[in-house]
């Protein structure tokens, strides 16, 4: 299992916060998995944290591993 | 009694503390949701300098959380505001208004003055511009953002090599993306929490309190008050679109490379014509004056707009104007819905504004 953690306005799309699934793969495959799970959030910007570390590039992920999903505010 | 007498008590400021505090330079950029509150806690600190930049005026809409301000300061600038409001209660305090916004140009000379900055700005265009300035000219930024209900808090550049905005999201979003405060609607008290926590973390850096948001970014949930944290690395790779000299960062069109809103102002349309394929659009009726006579400019009234869907489509960019920017707003948008297409803008105050080409030479 893998938790998926989503903030501001991912969250709002997707309709709920958190999300846990069994799932075997990288972070492309879960970020592809997600736009098709979830249409409405195309468009939308976010970067991803895997167990509380931002990353950019490809991560591989294991059994447990948390991954959220962190769009950008401008509000001020 | 003294007035600071309640926090030198607290062995981890001290009269040390209290002195740097004293000395400390701090730029607010934005004295709006976050800034009215971190201006108001760095003063009642007793904070030695506070200089405070925004070029918006006080409306109606802004006093449910834009604390420093009251029914009687509606139409006054922000930053004469707050900053007549702290003279007023902390004359120990030097408090420095600026009542324009920071920009590429006067950045440069400001920030030498300052030993942090604050970003309390509400837009992603002045984010990315003060991140860049900061970090070209190293001085610690407390960052601090909202959306609704949530917030999120970092302090980037803190030293060399610390990590910076750049290091959490490297570009600057797409036309269309996402939404700031004015069209999402904001709880009052959640940038007061934010803004607060922008201020201790000011107190912090510039006391030695405790440990800084340093290479890490918080996010805050009202709903539940859950603290989400994650870190962040440094790295040259998440940099490569930001300025590393002084000419590159007075070249960048920020405006325009952020413009998520319909409305870009003059000043950025013409900069960014050139390189973006772009035409402008006259909607106005032809007796409407004075006319903008151009090569770049096209003459298309309202009602002859739809008709001419093959010409707007051909150009990457199409920037409408109108007299005063109201028109070409409306139907700019009804544009873009109704052609499915993103680089539709509307100049912001049309050709009646002061930094209209008619006007103004470019």
């Amino acid at each position: 299992m893998i938790t998926i953690k989503m903030f501001g306005m991912v969250a709002e799309k997707a309709g709920c916060s958190t999300l846990e699934l069994s799932f075997e793969g990288d972070t492309d495959q879960l970020a592809a998995w997600l736009h098709s799970s979830y249409p409405q959030l195309k468009g939308l910007k976010f970067v991803l944290a895997v167990n509380r570390k931002i990353i950019h590039d490809n991560t591989r992920l294991m059994q447990d591993d948390e991954v959220a999903l962190l769009p950008p505010f401008s509000g001020g | 009694m003294e007035r600071f007498e309640r926090q030198i008590s607290l062995a981890e400021l001290g009269a040390a503390g209290q002195q740097k505090l004293r000395s400390a330079r701090i730029l607010v950029a934005g004295a709006g949701g976050l800034g009215c509150p971190a201006i108001l806690y760095l003063a009642a600190a007793g904070a030695g300098t506070i200089g405070v930049a925004d070029g918006d005026r006080v409306s109606v809409s802004n006093l449910n959380r834009q604390i420093l301000y009251g029914q009687d300061d509606i139409g006054r600038f922000k930053a004469s505001a707050a900053a007549r409001f702290i003279n007023e209660r902390y004359p120990d305090v030097r408090v420095i208004a600026y009542d324009h916004p920071l920009t590429v140009e006067n950045l440069p000379a400001l920030l030498p003055e300052y030993d942090l900055v604050i970003d309390g700005t509400d837009n992603f265009a002045a984010r990315y511009m003060i991140n860049d300035a900061t970090a070209l000219f190293h001085k610690p930024l407390v960052y601090g953002a909202v959306y609704k209900l949530e917030g999120q808090l970092a302090l980037f550049n803190a030293h060399e090599g610390s990590a910076n905005y750049r290091d959490l999201y490297p570009e600057m979003p797409a036309p269309g993306e996402i939404p700031n405060c004015a069209e999402s609607g904001v709880l009052g008290v959640l940038p007061g929490i934010i803004g607060t926590m922008q201020a201790a973390e000011a107190i912090k850096w510039i006391t030695g309190i405790g440990q800084c948001l340093i290479n890490r970014v918080l996010f805050y949930n009202l709903k539940d008050h859950s603290v989400y944290e994650t870190t962040l690395s440094p790295q040259a790779g998440n940099r490569l679109k930001q300025p590393f000299t002084l000419k590159v960062f007075q070249e960048t069109n920020y405006e325009m490379a952020c413009a998520t809103e319909l409305n870009v102002g003059w000043k950025a349309a013409i900069q960014a014509a050139p390189r973006t394929p772009a035409i402008f659009v006259d909607i106005r009726e032809p007796e409407e004056m004075p006319r903008w006579n151009d090569s770049r400019c096209l003459e298309i009234p309202i009602p002859h707009l739809l008709r001419q869907k093959d010409v707007l489509m051909q150009a990457e960019t199409v920037f409408l104007f109108c007299q005063h920017g109201l028109r070409s707003q409306m139907i700019a948008g009804e544009l873009r819905k109704i052609w499915n297409k993103v680089g539709i803008y509307s100049v912001k105050g049309g050709i009646a504004h002061p930094t209209s080409p008619v006007i103004t030479r470019y």
